[in-house]
C-alpha cells in the first residue's frame, strides 16, 4: 500500500496557509445536502460537530455516554498550550513547534506540529469567547503556569479541571447546534462496525445501548474522535468505557494502524493499592511545579517520610536533569521513578511509589497559595488515600496514561481510506513517541475546530451531494449481520471466567511485558501469552444476560474481545521497532545513563499497520519521516 | 470487612422494580464504593446471574456519571464527593446499605441504578451556551474579566451534571444544576450579551422537563460532590426577574 | 403580556409571585402586630387606633382588598406549585434521608395552611364577630367600639387563647423559613448577606412571636384586664 500523507510543499510556516488556500470547498447551498457522522463527543469530536454543524452540514454526533459532556476529556487536569507568549518569556510559534517535535523524540510529522503550534493561539480566543473560565492575573488577563517539557509558561488553565471546562466549552456549542437541529445526538450509542463501501467509509453500524437495538447510519464521511486505546492495560487513567472498539473495527475495515506501541505512562499518578482496583487516578503534572520528588537514599528504608534527614533523601530528578529538574518530560520522569523502585528504594507498602514533596513549597509560598493552585489535588489525593499530603508527602507511581499511536492519518487528517478521518488521540499525528503535557487538549481542539472543517471540505468537495448510499445497502445490511452474530457468540459462550478476569489478566501481561521497559524476550512472550488468552476468551468467557437491554457485560466482553486484538498489534509493533523512542523504551538499546537511544537510520518513520486476519502477521507499511527545519539530535533534558 | 446490601433491580422502564439482598464479603475498606459493586458484579457474573446495571465513567468524580443514592443520601455519607468517590471506610462492618436510583419524573429509570438524565441536555440546548462560532473569536486578552468574576464563574462552571441535586431535592427541582449554568454564562462578559435571554429559555425548559420548583430547602448543596452554592439560585431568581421585566414585548 | 404570562406560569414566576405577596402578608403581620402592641399602652390608644381604620374607609377599604387579593395569590401560588413538586418526583425513596431540609421548610404548605384556617377563625372573632355576636355591643366611653374590651374577654378564654398561641408559632415558623426564603426567590441574597439575612429572619420570626402572644398571655396572666 502507497501511503500519501499529502503534506503540502512550500516552507514548512507557510505550508497550513497554502494548503488552505488551495484545498477545495463546498458551495455553502450544498453543505447541508452532505451528511457527516461524527463517532465521539471528546474535546476532538464534540468541537469537530459543533464546526462541522455551523458551516451547514447535517451532523450526526454518537457517543457511549448518557451525555455528550461526560466523554473523557473531562477528566483532563492541568491544561492546555497555547503560543500566545502572553508572559513575554520567549515563547513562539516555533518554540512550541519545536518543543513538541523534540518531546515526541522526533517521532512526529513536522507539518503537522507546526500546524497545532499555529492554530494553538486561535484555540484560547474561542474558548474563551465561549465562556471558559480560565485561570485570570487580578488584572483580568490571562494566567499561564509552567508544564512538563517545556521552559517557558505557555500552559492555560481552569483550576484543576482544565479538561472539564474546555469540554463543556464545546458541548455546548454543540447543544446549541443540537438545538437547532443541524446535529441530531445519539448517546448511549457504541459504534460497532464500520461500512465501507467503493473503498470510501459511508457509515456505521451502532447498537443502541438501553435498547440493544442494532442499526445502520450512512454518511458523505464519517469521522472518529473516540479517543485512546490505553485501557487495553486494564489499569489506565482513563475512564471504565473508554474504548478502542470504533478504530479497532475501522482497522479490520481496511484502514491502517499507526505506532501502536507508543503509549505514554503519566508519572505521577496515585499508587496502586490492591487487586480490587479499577482505575488509576492521575494527579495533575502541575504538581511537578511546586513538588519535589524524591526518594531514600539507602535501599528498603522504612522510616516514614518525616524521619528520613534531608541528607539521606535523593531528589534523583534533580540530580540527573539540573536544567529541568522536577519538570523533565513524562516518559524520561516515569522510568526514573521505576528505576529507583527497581533498586528497591521505592516508598510505600507495595515499594512501588516515590514522594512528591510539597514542603519547601510550602514553606515558601505559604499553605494558602498552595491550596489556591492545588487544592482540589490535595482534597483527591486525601480522598482516595486517606492522608493529608500538606503535611506528609505525597505518594505517587507511573501508569498509563495515553496513547501516541492510532489510526494513521494523512494531513488532512483523512485515514487511507478516503471518507474516513480520525482526530484527537484516536488518530496518530502529532506527539511522536511521547506527548507533552497540556498538548492533548490542544491536539483535539485543533483538530476539531481549526482543521477537519477545512480539510473535510476537499474529501466532500469530491462527492456528488446526496450520493450517499442508503443505510438499507447491502453493505450495511451485511455488517448489521456481522454485529448480530458476533453479540449472539459473546452471548452464548457461557463460560467460566467473567470479563474481568480476562481483561486483568491481559493487563498484566501487557504491563509486564510491555510496560515502562520493553525488551525482544519480554515481547515475545507477550505474543504467546496474549493468543492463548485470547482463544480462552473465546472459549471460556461468560457474559450474561441477553442483548436485548441494558447489558453491561456484553458491551465490555465486546471492548475487552477487541483488546485481545488490539494487544498484539501493540506488542508486535513493539517488537519491530527495535530502537528506544520517547516512551518506548527497548532494554537492549540505551545510552550510557539509561536514556534512550533511538536508531534514526533504520527507524524515523511512521510504522502504518495493515490488518491481514486476526492472528496473522500485519503488514508493515512506513512512512518516512522527514524533517525540513528541525535537526534530529539525542533529546536532552540535562 | 462484610456488609448487606438491599439494592433496587428493575428489569427495564416498564416492569415494575424491587430491592434485592445481596452481601458483600471481604471488602477492603480502601475499596470504593463502586469497586464494591464490581466485587458484587463479579459474584453474580460466576453465578450466571445478571449483574447490578449502574452508571459510571471515569470513577475520579468529574465526568457526573455515577450516580447512586446510598441510604437515602445521592452520591452516600460523604461531603462534596460524587458516588465513585465514596469509599467503604465510610461504612461499618455488617452494615445493612440501601441502594437506590435518583428518582425523578424529569429522570426516568432505564435499569436498575441506571436513569435518564437527557432531561439536562436539553435545558442547556435551550439556552446554556454563548452563541459564538468557531473563528469569530476576538483574542483571549480582547475583554479583561476581573479575576474575582472568573472566579466564580469557575465555582459555578465546576458543575458536572450529575443531578444528585434533582435526587436530593424533595421538589425533584433542577434549580441548583440550572442555576451553576446560567451563572457561569452570565457572569462572563462574553455571556452578558445573551444573559436574558438564557435564563428565560433555560428555565422555561426546565420546567418542561418536569423538574419541581424550589423551596429553599438546601439539600441539593448539601448534597453537591462540586459544593455548588444554593447563591447561585438566588442570582439566577435575579437574573429571571430582571429578563422577565425586560420582556414586555 | 409576556411578563404576566412568565409570573403566572414558569416556576419562578410563581415563586416570585409567591415571594412579593408573602413579603406583602409579612408587613402586615408587622404593622398589625404594632397596632396590636398598643393594648398595653391602655384602652385610649388601642380604640382610637380602631376608630382611626374603622371611619377611614379610603385606607381601610384599599388594604382589604389588596390583602384578600395577596392572600389569594400566595394561598394559589402555594398549592400550585406544591402539587407540581409532587408531581415531580413520583416514586418516592425507600429510605428518607433529607438532607439539611429543616424541618420549616418542610413543612411550609402545611403552616400555611393551619395560619389560613388562623385567619380564618379570627375574622370570625374579631372582625365579623360572629363566634361571640355580643362583642357587636362592646363600645368604651366614647361610643367607639372597644376593642380594648374585646380582646381581653376574647382571650380570657384559654381555649381561644391556646388556639391563638400555636397558630401564631406556625405563622412564625412558618416566616422564619418564609423570609430567609422570599430574599432567595427574589434573588437578594449573594455569598456576603446570605448567611446574615438567614440569621435575621429567624430573629425576626421569633421577636414576631413573642409580641404576638405577649397580648393572650398577658390577658391569660391578668396583666392586661
Ligand atoms: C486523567 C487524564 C488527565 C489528562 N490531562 C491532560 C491535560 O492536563 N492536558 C492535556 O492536554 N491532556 C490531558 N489528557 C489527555 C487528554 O485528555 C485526552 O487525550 C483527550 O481529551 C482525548 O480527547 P478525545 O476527544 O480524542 O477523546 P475522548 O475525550 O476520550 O472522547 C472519546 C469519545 O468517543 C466516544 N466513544 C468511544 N468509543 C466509542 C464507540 N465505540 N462508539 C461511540 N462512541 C464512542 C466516547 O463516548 C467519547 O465521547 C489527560 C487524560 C487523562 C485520562
Ligand atoms: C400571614 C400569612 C402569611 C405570611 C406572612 C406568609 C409569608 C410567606 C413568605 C414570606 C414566604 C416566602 C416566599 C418565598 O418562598 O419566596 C411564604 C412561603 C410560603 N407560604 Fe406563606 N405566608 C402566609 C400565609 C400562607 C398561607 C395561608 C399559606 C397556605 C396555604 C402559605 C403557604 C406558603 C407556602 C407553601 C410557601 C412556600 C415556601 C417556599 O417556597 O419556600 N402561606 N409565605
Ligand atoms: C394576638 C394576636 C392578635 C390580635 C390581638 C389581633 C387582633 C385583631 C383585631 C382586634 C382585629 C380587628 C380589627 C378591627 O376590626 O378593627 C384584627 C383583624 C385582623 N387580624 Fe388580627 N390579631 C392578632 C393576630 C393576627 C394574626 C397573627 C394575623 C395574621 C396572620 C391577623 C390577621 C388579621 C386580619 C387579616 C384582620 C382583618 C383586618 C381587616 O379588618 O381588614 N391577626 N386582629
Ligand atoms: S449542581 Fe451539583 S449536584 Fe447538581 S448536577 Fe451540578 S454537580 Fe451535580
Ligand atoms: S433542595 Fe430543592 S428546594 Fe431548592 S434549595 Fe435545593 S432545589
Ligand atoms: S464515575 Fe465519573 S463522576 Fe463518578
Amino acid at each position: 500500500m502507497k501511503l500519501d500523507a499529502r503534506i503540502p510543499s512550500g516552507p514548512l510556516p507557510q505550508k497550513w496557509d497554502k494548503h488552505k488556500a488551495s484545498i477545495k470547498l463546498v458551495n455553502p447551498s450544498n453543505k447541508r445536502k452532505y451528511e457527516i457522522i461524527v463517532v465521539g463527543t471528546g474535546l476532538a469530536g464534540a468541537s469537530a460537530a459543533a464546526s462541522l454543524a455551523e458551516l451547514g452540514y447535517s451532523v450526526k454526533s454518537f457517543c457511549i455516554q448518557d451525555s455528550p459532556r461526560r466523554a473523557h476529556s473531562v477528566a483532563a487536569q492541568g491544561g492546555i498550550n497555547a503560543a500566545k507568549n502572553y508572559q513575554n518569556d520567549g515563547d513562539s510559534v516555533f518554540r512550541l513547534f519545536y518543543d513538541t517535535i523534540k518531546g515526541g523524540d522526533f517521532r512526529s510529522r513536522e507539518a503537522n506540529v507546526h500546524r497545532l503550534a499555529e492554530v494553538s493561539v486561535n484555540i484560547i480566543d474561542q474558548c474563551v469567547a465561549q465562556g471558559v473560565p480560565f485561570a485570570r492575573e487580578y488584572g483580568g488577563s490571562l494566567a499561564n503556569r509552567s508544564f512538563g517539557g517545556a521552559q517557558v509558561s505557555r500552559t492555560f488553565y481552569a483550576r484543576g479541571q482544565t479538561g472539564q471546562q474546555l469540554l463543556l466549552g464545546a458541548y455546548q456549542a454543540l447543544m446549541r447546534q443540537a438545538g437547532l437541529g443541524q446535529i441530531k445526538l445519539f448517546p448511549r450509542s457504541e459504534m460497532l462496525e464500520l461500512v465501507v463501501v467503493n473503498g470510501h467509509a459511508k457509515g456505521i453500524v451502532v447498537r443502541d445501548m438501553v435498547t440493544g437495538k442494532v442499526s445502520s447510519h450512512s454518511a458523505d464521511a464519517v469521522v472518529l474522535a473516540t479517543g485512546g486505546y490505553c485501557n487495553a492495560y486494564y489499569l489506565s487513567t482513563y475512564g471504565r468505557g473508554s474504548n478502542a472498539t470504533a478504530i479497532w473495527r475501522a482497522y479490520k475495515k481496511g484502514a491502517t494502524f499507526a505506532n501502536p506501541c507508543f503509549t505514554q505512562i503519566h508519572p505521577t499518578c496515585i499508587p496502586v493499592t490492591g487487586d480490587y482496583q479499577s482505575k488509576l487516578t492521575l494527579m495533575s503534572e502541575s504538581l511537578r511545579n511546586d513538588g519535589r520528588v524524591w526518594v531514600p537514599k539507602q535501599k528498603g528504608d522504612k522510616r516514614p517520610p518525616g524521619e528520613i534527614p534531608e541528607s539521606e533523601r535523593d531528589y534523583y530528578l534533580e540530580r540527573k536533569y539540573p536544567s529541568y529538574g522536577n519538570l523533565a518530560p513524562r516518559d524520561i520522569s516515569s522510568r526514573a521513578a521505576k528505576q529507583v523502585c527497581d533498586e528497591g528504594r521505592g516508598v510505600g507498602e507495595s515499594g512501588l511509589g516515590v514522594y512528591l514533596d510539597f514542603a519547601d513549597a510550602i514553606q515558601r509560598l505559604g499553605i494558602d497559595k498552595i491550596r489556591e493552585r492545588y487544592g482540589n489535588l490535595f482534597d483527591m489525593y486525601h480522598e482516595i488515600t486517606h492522608e493529608d499530603a500538606y503535611h506528609s508527602p505525597m505518594r505517587i507511581f507511573p501508569a498509563m496514561h495515553y496513547a501516541m499511536g492510532g489510526l494513521w492519518v494523512d494531513y488532512n487528517l483523512m485515514s487511507n481510506l478516503p471518507g474516513l478521518f480520525v482526530i484527537g488521540e484516536a488518530n496518530f499525528s502529532d506527539h511522536g513517541a511521547n506527548r507533552l503535557g497540556a498538548s492533548a487538549l490542544m491536539q483535539g481542539l485543533a483538530d476539531g475546530y481549526f482543521v477537519l472543517p477545512y480539510t473535510i471540505g476537499d474529501y466532500l468537495a469530491s462527492q456528488k451531494p446526496g450520493s450517499r448510499p442508503k443505510a438499507d445497502a447491502s453493505e450495511f445490511k451485511l455488517a448489521e449481520q456481522e454485529t448480530n452474530e458476533r453479540i449472539q457468540k459473546l452471548l452464548s459462550i457461557r463460560g467460566q471466567k467473567t470479563v474481568t478476569d480476562f481483561h486483568k489478566e491481559l493487563g498484566r501481561i501487557l504491563w509486564t511485558h510491555c510496560g515502562m521497559a520493553r525488551s525482544e524476550k519480554s515481547l515475545k512472550e507477550a505474543l504467546t501469552l496474549i493468543p492463548a488468552l485470547r482463544d480462552e476468551f473465546w472459549k471460556n468467557v461468560n457474559v450474561p444476560g441477553n442483548g436485548e437491554d441494558l447489558n453491561q457485560s456484553l458491551e465490555r466482553a465486546g471492548r475487552v474481545a477487541d483488546y485481545l486484538e488490539l494487544a498484539e498489534l501493540l506488542v508486535y509493533d513493539a517488537l519491530i521497532r527495535d530502537e528506544s523512542c520517547g516512551c518506548h523504551f527497548r532494554e537492549e538499546h540505551q545510552t550510557e545513563d539509561g536514556e534512550c537511544q533511538r536508531n534514526d537510520e533504520q527507524y524515523a518513520y511512521v510504522a502504518a499497520w495493515e490488518f491481514t486476519g486476526v492472528g496473522n502477521t500485519p503488514t508493515l507499511n512506513k512512512e518516512p519521516l522527514v524533517y525540513e527545519e528541525v535537526h534530529l539530535a539525542q533529546r536532552s533534558y540535562k | 470487612m462484610n456488609v448487606k446490601l438491599r439494592v433496587w433491580r428493575q428489569k427495564d422502564p416498564q416492569t415494575a422494580g424491587r430491592f434485592v439482598g445481596y452481601e458483600a464479603k471481604n471488602i477492603n475498606p480502601n475499596m470504593s464504593f463502586l469497586e464494591m459493586l464490581d466485587v458484587v458484579n463479579e459474584d453474580l457474573t460466576k453465578r450466571n446471574e445478571e449483574p447490578i446495571a449502574f452508571d459510571h465513567d471515569c470513577r475520579e468524580g468529574i465526568c457526573g456519571m455515577c450516580s447512586c443514592v446510598i441510604n437515602g443520601e445521592p452520591h452516600g455519607p460523604e461531603y462534596k464527593v460524587a458516588t465513585c468517590q465514596t469509599y467503604m471506610r465510610s461504612f461499618h462492618d455488617g452494615e445493612t446499605i440501601t441502594v437506590e436510583p435518583f428518582r425523578a419524573k424529569a429522570f426516568p429509570p432505564i435499569k436498575d441504578l441506571v436513569v435518564d438524565r437527557s432531561a439536562f441536555d436539553r435545558v442547556i440546548q435551550a439556552g446554556g451556551f454563548v452563541s459564538v462560532s468557531t473563528g469569530s473569536a476576538p483574542d483571549g486578552n480582547a475583554i479583561l474579566v476581573p479575576k474575582t468574576d472568573a472566579d466564580l464563574a469557575m465555582d459555578a462552571a465546576a458543575c458536572i451534571g450529575c443531578g444528585a441535586c434533582v435526587a436530593a431535592c424533595k421538589n425533584a427541582s433542577a434549580m441548583l444544576f440550572v442555576a451553576a449554568k446560567v451563572s457561569h454564562l452570565n457572569l462572563l462578559p462574553q455571556g452578558k450579551p445573551e444573559k436574558d435571554r438564557r435564563v428565560l429559555a433555560m428555565v422555561a425548559q426546565m420546567d418542561e422537563e418536569g423538574f419541581g420548583a424550589c423551596t429553599v430547602t438546601g439539600s441539593c448543596e448539601a448534597v453537591c460532590p462540586k459544593g455548588i452554592s444554593l447563591n447561585f439560585i438566588a442570582k439566577m431568581n435575579r437574573d429571571y426577574f430582571g429578563a422577565m421585566l425586560k420582556s414586555a414585548r | 403580556m409576556n411578563i404576566l404570562l412568565r409570573l403566572f406560569t414558569s416556576s419562578l414566576g410563581k415563586k416570585f409571585l409567591m415571594a412579593i405577596t408573602g413579603a406583602g402578608l409579612l408587613l402586615f403581620v408587622i404593622g398589625h402586630l404594632v397596632g396590636n402592641l398598643q393594648i398595653f399602652l391602655g384602652p385610649e390608644s388601642i380604640n382610637r387606633y380602631g376608630h382611626f381604620l374603622q371611619t377611614t374607609p379610603e385606607i381601610l377599604w384599599p388594604s382589604r382588598i389588596g390583602l384578600l387579593a395577596f392572600v389569594i395569590i400566595h394561598i394559589w401560588t402555594s398549592i400550585s406549585l406544591t402539587l407540581e413538586n409532587r408531581a415531580a418526583r413520583a416514586t418516592g425513596y425507600e429510605v428518607k434521608e433529607l438532607v439539611a431540609a429543616s424541618t420549616a421548610s418542610r413543612t411550609m404548605i402545611w403552616s400555611g395552611l393551619v395560619i389560613f384556617a388562623f385567619v380564618c377563625f379570627h375574622l370570625a372573632h374579631y372582625t365579623l364577630l360572629v363566634v361571640y355576636p355580643e362583642f357587636r355591643d362592646l363600645q368604651d366611653a366614647q361610643g367607639r367600639h372597644d376593642i380594648y374590651r374585646m380582646m381581653v374577654f376574647g382571650f380570657s378564654n384559654r381555649w381561644v387563647s391556646g388556639f391563638y398561641v400555636l397558630s401564631i408559632g406556625l405563622l412564625c415558623i412558618h416566616l422564619s423559613h418564609g423570609t430567609s426564603a422570599m430574599f432567595q426567590s427574589l434573588g437578594l441574597k449573594n455569598t456576603l448577606y446570605a448567611g446574615v439575612i438567614d440569621r435575621l429572619a429567624k430573629v425576626m420570626a421569633i421577636l414576631i412571636f413573642l409580641g404576638y402572644i405577649s397580648i393572650p398571655v398577658a390577658v391569660l396572666a391578668g396583666v392586661v384586664k
